[in-house]
Order: C-alpha cells, then structure tokens, then sequence
C-alpha cells in the first residue's frame, strides 16, 4: 500500500506548482497558525512527542524530547533555534528541494518551533552551494514579512525574526555544534559535549538544533494530528519521510513515503527499478554515504526505517539511497567515499584528522589488489580506532563505510589481491562514479 | 566545601572529588595518571588530542576526560555512584590506537630532536603506546614555519594539540597563532609566517608536548640529560620569576620557568629565557684600571690598593650609585663599608624613583606591590598609573589579562597608552589626571569606589621624576580615598622594575644624613664637587654627567659603567652567585648559584670584605651565612624566604600620609623601558635580546608607516 497524495506533506516537492505564498496557502501553509500558537507552547511539544517524529538529520533523535531539553523558562540568555541546511552527505538532496519549492512549510515550522522553545530569533544555515536555494527562500522569508506572518508585530503574535546564514561549503558544518561555531564566525570545527547546545550553544545561549525536514513537516503534523502522523510506519519509526534514490536505477529521484516500506518495493515503485533488473543489484547504501552498505540478500526484504537497518548493522541516515548494481567495483566506490571523509574531516582530533587519510590510502590499493591479505583486518582494527573516539561523528561516519565494505564484501578485497599477487590482470569497472 | 564534593568510583576504589573537576583531575587527586597532550591546567580545555579518553561505566563509548566534569557523571540505575575505568582494556586499546594515530605522520627523528629526553611523546609512546607500527603508507610532511629568532620550528613533528594556538589567544593575549588547512593538512603558523611578537612567546616551547617548537638558541647544544640544573631566581625584573638554570661545565645553556603560583605561574618571559647568552659576552673577567686613557688588565692585589686609596680620601665627596641587578648580600656588604667610611651619598635608585627613606619613615607597604601578586586575581578594578606592565612585567601583565578574561574587573590607565593585551579606559597621561581623578564624582573613580578590591598600580614612570613624591601622595590620598586600603586587603601597589630595588629600599641602601641621591651625586661630580663615583652595576645613568670623577665600576659586564670606569672590579652576575632577592611585593627569594664567576671575578660581598680590610675598617663577617645572620638580625624580612606580606599590618597603613604635599606636573608619565629587549647590561650583551630588540623596532616602524 503506498503513500496516497492527500497524506503527502510536501506537496510540490517537485516544483510543479508556484513557491510563492499565494500558492502555498492554497497547498495548506499557514493555515490555522495562530490557533496553532494559541494551543500553547506544552501542547505544541506534546504533540510532536506524540507523533513519534524523529529527527531527520541523521541520529534520528526523538524530535519533541530534543525540544523539551530547552530550559522551560528564559533567563537572562535567549533562546534560539538554529535550523541546519547544510545538506551535504553525499547521495543526500531531500532539504534542497524543499526549500527550492516549498519553502513556507519550513518558514512556518521555524515560527512554531520557535515559539514552542521561546526563541525570538532563529537562524537557518544553509550550504554553500545552495545558491538558488538560498534566494528561494530568502524570497520565500521576504514574503512572509511583507505578510507579518513573521517579524515584529506579526499577526501571530509571537515576535520573531528569521535570518539565513549562507555556509561556505564544509561537510564539518554540517554538524551541528561545528555548525554554531561556523555561524558565530569561526572555524568550523565542532565543540565538546557536554555541554549541550541546549544548555549552552550559539553564543553561550540556550540552542536548538534542527535538520530542515524535522522542522518543515511540524506544522503539518500539528494541523492534521499526531495520530495521524504516527499512523505511517512501524513503532518507534513514525511518520512519513522523503527519500532520495539515487545510483544505479532507472528513474533517480525524491519521494515522499511511508516510513517502513520495504526498500524492494521503494526502489521499484519510484525509481524504476534497479538498472538491469533487481537481480543486477549489488549493494545499497541505504541512509547517505556516512552508512554501511548492504548487500542484495538483506535488500531483498529489509524495511526502510531507523530499527530494521539498526538491526541489519546499517542506518536509516537521511534516507539517501544510493544503489549499486554489479558493475560496481565497491571497493573504490567505499575508497571513493573515504577519500570524501579524509577531505572533509576537520582535523581538529587526532583519531579522524589521522585516521581517515590512513583508512583512504590503504582502501585504493586495496582497490588495485596491492595489498596484503592481513591488511584487511588492520584496516578494520583501524577503523574500530576512529569509531567513538572522536569528538563529533564524521570519525564514526568515516569508519562505518569501511565496516561495511569488509563485513560483507571482504571475499571481493581477498580476491583482488590474490589476483594482483598471481599477476592476473584486475578487473576495474568503472561505475564507481 | 564539602557539599560540593561527589563521590566517584575510579578503578573499582570509591573517592570523594570537588564537582567541578573534570575526570583527569579527579584521577590525578586519587592517585591515578592519564596521558595526555593537549590538556594543560592553565588552558582552555580542547579535547582534541584524544589521549585521555576513559571508560564511563553505562557510556557508549570512551570519553575524554579533560573535557569530562564529575558533575556530568551519571550514577547506576540503583543509586550507585557513578564510576569509571582508567585501566580497561577498553582505555588501553583507546590509547594505543590514539598514539599509533599520533606516530603515523610523526618523522621519528627522535636522534636528532631537541626534545629528545623530555618529549611527551617519547614518554607516552613508551608508557601507552603499541610495540610496532602496522603503517604502511608514506609519511606527511610539514613545511618549517618561520616565527622569529626565537622559536625554532620542525613542523612535520607538530600534533596539532593546539596548546601554542591557545597559550598565545588566551595567555599572551596576542593571537598571533592559528591553525590553516583542515583535516590531515592542518598546520599551525603564525600570520602569513611573521615572527611572534609577543613577550611571552617562549613559553610556547615549554608548552609544546614534542619538538614541534624548539628554543633557537638552544638548538643542538645539549641534551637535557647531561645538564647541571639549578633552581634559582630571575633578575630581569622585579617580578622575581622563579626559574631554573640548565648549565654544563661552567656555561649556561638555557633558562626555564618553574612553577611558582603566587609569583610567575608557570612563564617567563622572553627576556629571563633567552638572556643566557649574554653571559657569556662582554665579561669583566679580571680586575681593570685606566692607565694613558685605555682599560689595562691588573692584578687584584693593585685593583684594590687603587680603589682603597681612592676611598679613603674625603667622604662628602665620595657617592655611591647601586644598579638593578644587585643581591642584598652584595649591597649590604657595600652599605656597610661606606657607613663605616662616613659615606653619606648612597643611592640604590639610579633612575631617581622618590620612594623609600632611610630613616624608616616609609613604612615598608609605601613601596611595595601590597596586594600581592596573587592578588590581581581578587581584584575588581586596577587602576595602572605610569606603568607599562606588558614591558615592565610581561606575566603580571598576563596575569591582570587573565583577571579581565575571568571576571567582570574594570581597567583604567593614567599614562602613556600602549597595546596592554587587554582593553582599558584611559584616563589621561600624566599627573594632574591622577590629582583631578579624586575630585570627580563619576567615571573611573565610581567603579573604584564601588569595587569591593580595587587596586591602584603605580609604576617606575610615576614615581622617577623630579615630581615623584607629590605623584606618590596624590596616589595614596587616591588609594585611600577609593577605600583600598584595608585590614584584609591592601590595593596600593607599587611596580618596580629592578630586580635589586625592594632588597636595597629594605636594607636602606640611601642617602644619609645630608648625603645626596642619584641625582645630587651626578650634578655634583658634573661640577667637581664628588671626585670619586662607586657604580654597583649601575649602568643605566647618564655618563657623561659623572665628568671628571674617578670611577670604580664594581660589576660583571662591559657595559656603560665599564666604559666610563676609571677602575673596575669584577663582580659575579645572577647565575653566579647565591644571593637573596626582594621581589616588588616584598617576598625574599634565595637564589643559588649556577654556574662559577668568570675569570678572577668575585662575589660581590667578598670585594667589599676585601676593601674593607685594605681601608682598616674590616667587615664583621667572612663567609655569606654569617652575612646573612647580620642582615636577618638588622632586617628580619630578609629571613623570611618566600613569604610576601600581603596586607598584613595594612590596618596602621596610611597611604594618604605618603611623598610629599605639593603641586605635581604637567608632564606625562613616560614607562622607564624604552626596549623592553636591551634593559641591562647582561641583556644589551645578548645577540638574542639584539635581534628581538632589531625585530619589535622594525615591527614596530612598519605599524607607524601603516598608519
């Protein structure tokens, strides 16, 4: 049973209506906000608690008890809510096109999430290639001026002013307490924890950090009830949820769907299927590049949610399916992928400023069969090194590829480089790209 | 206190902590260790090194526990404290796997490196470290940054603990360093590669936990391991640093900090720590007399039979001159003898401060730094009257930023306005801001008055001019009208630049009875009235004013006083001789010898116990304990290593009662230290100190031209 239209969110994901506030009133936006507001702020956090949504970003963190971590009363520091735009795992472009085509679902969720926090101000850090992104919305944020809909004195009243802050282009930004040091001005390098952007984030002040999804799809959640927004997907994986397919099928492409639907039935149904049939299939990565892959026999019948692709080693991430047929060398399709996370590791600790060039370097040769069969377990003994023991998550984002790849394609590495030693010629396809 | 402690469970063995230590702190306070590199107590914390990662019970994964409060523990689901592992087997990969990182881009050059014997890395690899390396694939390299005549760099070596990075932001207060390039080409530099130009730069070398940042000077001279190492005092200021002296057979090699809270923390500045060479230059190494207008060597038997003849001639016009560089020994032995002689013009002030009475009519708060040291920390408004502490004192300085950066302490200054590190209000240049400063009703003087400790510093360039008296009344009616002054807190200080100077103030090395200070004894030799000038390394006067005067320089450099000198006895410099010392807060410190006087060089006291037997008026003392026994029975103080008073006695403290009543100038105040490099004779004899002097002068041509 898939999603039918009526229970979609965004519905013009894929610009075919206007942007613009005129057509998005029309789609449902900023209906019924100030009533919304009049509920009041315990009500507006109950009901996301109650929808079950969990954060977009990534973690998958329940949204509603982040929001509840803000301190109940403002002190002598406000509050503010911080919305992170930086979309940048690779295989990830599901935050681009809402803002691109239905921006005022995200600029309503920042009034309310906002209100629900008690922030007067929220920023939204958008990435720095999102270049038409950025005008849309700020279009999008002019118009909802001109409105009052936010800003000083606006019909809803709650004063509120909402300002884009345009990144510079570094993975690192992307988290989210690098993210407010990257806001602040500084070097984006990610902070320790504790504390908690809660307790002390932009500025020393108490800070909410939100992905773009989690946020956009507040207002709709809270116009049409959290029971029916928790009535899509399993327990504990509530909610609609937009996938970005790409790789190796016929029709690449983002869709909005039920949480828990089987990836099979996913990619089929939306995307065309895989390229050359689901028996041509290889392996997914199921949650943005940051996640172990999976190979065709857990893809066969695993569900798209946080708790089954926790149970199958992998992630859920930002639903940012990449697939991979069987012309795929995944050995430097993974390599390709470390050399990402060496690039963009900040270099702040030493595990990951250390770790992932180490991890790269050895992953290409490993790619050519020069290598020795023991290396394989010394590269796995490095990646456990990286994993949790760095200060922010790209060590962890950075070992888990690496994890997958030997856990279920270790034969393929054993094989190259018995290969490479008998002086066999090795096969490189190359749809690494 | 004790409702703030937690108690904590490290390794299974239950203790009671502070909540605000963070878990390395409490494993240190339960007798535990944990390696570590970028954590240092007296920086912000950073994290990043990861060395330090523990295992918090009921915890995902390891945490580091610099950046780890005990407050922040979780106990166990059934009320149990919280606890955690240092020696898992968890912990011991984590460190493994967090050196073997560490060493992968690391040369290895250890044969080589300056660090060798006292490099962390050395230490914790072999502490916590794997036994191979399972590395396979080319190393890093890192280009050598340049950063001045000082600090030598090997940046392929450096693990970016960023402790340099920091030290310079938040101690120094000059940021000056930071790290470019991200991930594994992050390295550290300076500003498109210029030299460092603060002060206390050196201490980045001390901090750096490899051989990233190495002393230039010291470079491929000796391994820690071979020196002979002593711990004494610093004479480059009147801060009293507490330092060690790393020497071999008779040369000194390098000059570090120790640590010593109330006084230097752990810095010094790049003056005691690069000075070293100029030991070994410009030496007086044997006694001197002027024979056909040029310096011939003599023997010390003629030496002192000159200087004896010299001596015993009228004593009015005899004057005695003492410079900054003095022990109490040396200076008591000379008061002695010149009180024995009827010499009245002694002066240990050679730069003419008005402070201090030999009659004992100052009390001793008058002239020093009462609050103490220590107390910048309490202090919530400073008042910096014609002083310049960044030249003057570099880690008081540091340490007045570090009261700004903590708390909300409001600073304002009366004198000239330089780049103090931190902001401050400036009031006005010279001494009528200071006189006008009480009459006002807002402003400055509110915050000093609403101050719960306010303190007021008063420096070198208020109190050495013709008006210093008055500047020093008009100061204390402030102090005591601001209410800084108490029984339990006294916020009247005084910042001295000599080293010598609260030792001879203490000892009342002064003017007697009708005897003439520094200034009377000069315009009197310039008019032929004193015929014989005694200089106790004292090189910072105008020469040409001593004119026709026989001058016996008693002193370990070739500098001023020697050029001028009509005979010269070689004395020993700070490293050569144990001494006491009286910092400008008033606290004795013993200094021990290093190293041997150069030559025939002698002890300073012993050439004064010398002359007085050749002048019949011999010293009741022959060795330095039954010296100081004399001293200690005439000053108590003296026997009282390092112990600073503080506010004790401030209670009958008067500050009002100070100087002189009377009109001041209009004149600015100046800061005595036009180069904060070449201040004295040892430092102006030091190619190192040249180069700096040379750099901070072009530095600072290139800034005017900018503007």
């Amino acid at each position: 049973m898939l999603l039918q239209d009526k229970d979609r969110i965004f519905t013009n994901l894929y610009g075919r209506h206007d942007w613009r506030l005129e057509a998005a009133r029309q789609r449902g936006c900023w209906n019924g906000t100030a009533e919304i507001l009049q509920e009041g702020r315990d009500w507006i956090i109950d009901q996301v608690k109650k929808s079950g949504l969990r954060g977009r970003g990534g973690a998958g963190f329940p949204t509603g008890l982040k929001w509840s971590f803000m301190p109940k009363e403002v002190g002598a520091r406000p509050h503010y809510l911080v919305v992170n735009a930086d979309e940048s795992e690779p295989g990830t472009c599901k935050d681009r096109e809402m803002m691109r085509n239905d921006p005022h679902h995200l600029i309503e969720g920042c009034l309310i999430a906002s209100f629900a926090m008690q922030a007067h101000a929220c920023y939204i850090y958008i990435r720095g290639e999102y270049v038409l992104e950025r005008e849309r919305l700020e279009a999008a944020i002019a118009e909802a001026y001109k409105a009052k809909l936010i800003g000083p004195d606006n019909i809803h009243g709650w004063d509120f002013e909402l300002y884009v802050h345009h990144g510079a282009g570094a993975y690192i930004c992307g988290e989210e307490t690098a993210l407010l040091e990257s806001l602040e001005g500084k070097k984006g390098q990610p902070r320790l924890k504790p504390p908690f952007p809660a307790g002390a984030g932009l500025y020393g002040c108490p800070t909410t950090v939100n992905n773009v999804e989690s946020i956009a799809v507040v207002p709709t959640i809270l116009r049409r009830g959290a029971d029916w927004f928790s009535g899509f997907g399993r327990d504990g994986n509530a909610g609609t949820k937009v996938f970005s397919i790409s790789g190796h099928v016929n029709a690449p492409c983002n869709v909005e769907e039920a949480m828990s639907i089987p990836l099979k039935t996913l990619l089929e149904q939306y995307a065309g299927g895989v390229r050359g049939g689901w028996d041509n299939l290889k392996a997914v990565i199921p949650g943005g590049s940051s996640v172990p892959l999976i190979p065709k026999e857990i893809c066969d019948d695993v569900l798209m949610d946080f708790d089954a692709l926790r149970d199958v080693k992998s992630g859920l991430g930002t639903a940012a399916v990449i697939v991979m047929d069987n012309s795929t060398d995944v050995v430097k399709a993974i390599a390709r992928i470390s050399y990402f996370y060496k690039h963009e590791s900040c270099g702040q600790c030493t595990p990951c400023r250390e770790g992932t060039g180490w991890m790269w370097r050895v992953l290409e040769r490993m790619a050519r069969g020069e290598a020795e069969i023991s290396e394989i377990d010394d590269l796995l003994d490095v990646a456990g090194q990286v994993e949790g023991h760095t200060i922010c998550a790209l060590g962890d984002a950075a070992a888990w590829p690496v994890q997958g790849l030997i856990r279920h394609f270790r034969h393929e590495i054993e094989d190259r480089i018995n290969k490479y030693r008998a002086g066999k010629p090795v096969f490189v396809p190359v749809a690494a790209e | 206190m004790t409702d703030n402690l937690r108690t904590i469970i490290i390794d299974g063995e239950e203790i009671s902590v502070p909540q605000d230590y963070n878990l390395l702190q409490a494993v240190e306070a339960a007798g535990g260790e944990i390696p570590r590199f970028c954590y240092h107590e007296r920086l912000s914390v950073a994290g990043n090194c990861r060395m330090c990662l523990v295992e918090l019970v009921g915890a995902p994964k390891p945490v580091a526990s610099c950046a780890f409060l005990v407050r922040d523990m979780r106990g166990g689901p059934n009320g149990e404290p919280p606890a955690m592992r240092t020696l898992s087997p968890l912990v011991k990969k984590a460190r493994e796997g967090v050196m073997e990182f560490l060493l992968i881009n690391h040369p290895l050059d250890c044969p080589i490196c300056a660090q060798g014997g006292e490099c962390d890395l050395q230490d914790q690899s072999l502490a916590y470290g794997r036994s191979g390396s399972r590395y396979a694939e080319n190393k890093r390299a890192v280009e050598d940054k340049y950063m001045g005549p000082l600090i030598k760099t090997i940046m392929t070596r450096c693990i970016q603990c960023t402790r340099c990075v920091r030290f310079s932001t938040e101690i120094a207060g000059v940021p000056e360093l930071g790290a470019i390039g991200r991930g594994e080409d992050m390295e550290i530099t300076t500003y498109l590669e210029q030299a460092m130009t603060s002060e206390l730069s050196g201490n980045v070398i001390d901090l750096c936990p490899v051989g990233a940042l190495t002393s230039k000077p010291y470079a491929f001279n000796a391994r820690p391991w071979e020196l002979t190492k002593t711990e004494t005092i610093d004479v480059m200021d009147a801060l009293g640093a507490n330092i060690r002296v790393d020497s071999r057979s008779g040369g000194v090699l390098r000059i570090l900090p120790r640590i010593h809270d109330d006084v230097n923390e752990e810095w010094i500045s790049d003056k005691p720590r690069f000075v070293w060479d100029g030991l070994g230059r410009q030496r007086l190494a044997r006694p001197y007399a002027r024979k056909d207008g040029r310096l011939v060597p003599i023997g010390w038997d003629e030496a002192l039979a000159a200087a004896a003849e010299k001596l015993s001639g009228d004593p009015a016009r005899i004057g005695v001159i003492a410079g900054d560089l003095n022990d109490v020994e040396g200076l008591k032995a000379a008061k002695d003898l010149f009180d024995a002689l009827g010499v009245a013009s002694i002066d240990a002030r050679q730069d003419g401060a008005q402070i201090g009475a030999r009659d004992g009519s100052a009390p001793r708060q008058s002239y020093l730094f009462n609050s103490p040291i220590a107390g910048i920390d309490e202090a919530d408004a400073i008042l910096i009257v014609g002083a310049n502490p960044r030249l003057e004192s570099p880690v008081l300085n540091a340490r007045i930023r570090q009261r700004w950066l903590n708390s909300d302490c409001q600073i304002a200054v009366i004198g000239e306005a330089g780049d103090l590190t931190y902001p401050y209000e400036h009031l006005g240049t010279g001494p009528d801001t200071l006189a006008g400063l009480a009459k006002k009703r807002t402003g400055f003087i509110q915050t000093l008055k609403n101050a719960k400790r306010p303190m007021i510093i008063l420096g070198a360039g208020a109190l050495a001019r013709a008006d210093g008296a008055q500047v020093l009344r008009a100061a204390g009616e402030l102090a005591k009208a601001v209410g800084a002054v108490s029984a339990e807190w006294n916020g009247f200080n005084v910042l001295h630049t000599a080293a010598s100077r609260v030792g001879a103030l203490d000892l009342g090395f002064l003017p007697g009875e009708g005897g003439r200070d520094t200034r009377a004894i000069l315009d009197a030799a310039s008019k032929g009235e004193v015929e014989t000038v005694v200089l106790l390394g004292a090189d910072e006067i105008d020469m040409d004013r001593l004119g026709k005067a026989f001058v016996i320089y008693v002193g370990h450099h070739g500098d001023a006083g020697a050029m001028r000198a009509d005979l010269i006895l070689p004395g020993a410099a700070y490293t050569e001789k144990p001494g006491l010392y009286v910092n400008t807060e008033g606290r004795a410190q013993l200094a021990l010898r290093a190293v041997f006087p150069k030559g025939e060089a002698k002890e300073d006291w012993a050439i004064f116990r010398a002359l007085s037997a050749r002048l019949n008026k011999t010293l009741p003392y022959d060795n330095i304990n039954a010296l100081r026994a004399e001293l200690i029975e005439a000053n108590s103080v003296f026997g009282q290593i390092d112990y600073a008073p503080g506010a004790d006695g401030a209670a009958e403290f008067d500050p009002a009662q100070l100087g002189e009543a009377g009109a001041v100038a209009d004149a600015p105040f100046a800061s005595p230290i036009k180069d904060f490099y070449l201040t004295n004779a040892i430092a102006r004899s030091s190619k190192t100190m040249g180069e700096c002097s040379a750099m901070a002068a072009d530095a600072r041509a290139r800034l005017q031209a900018a503007e």
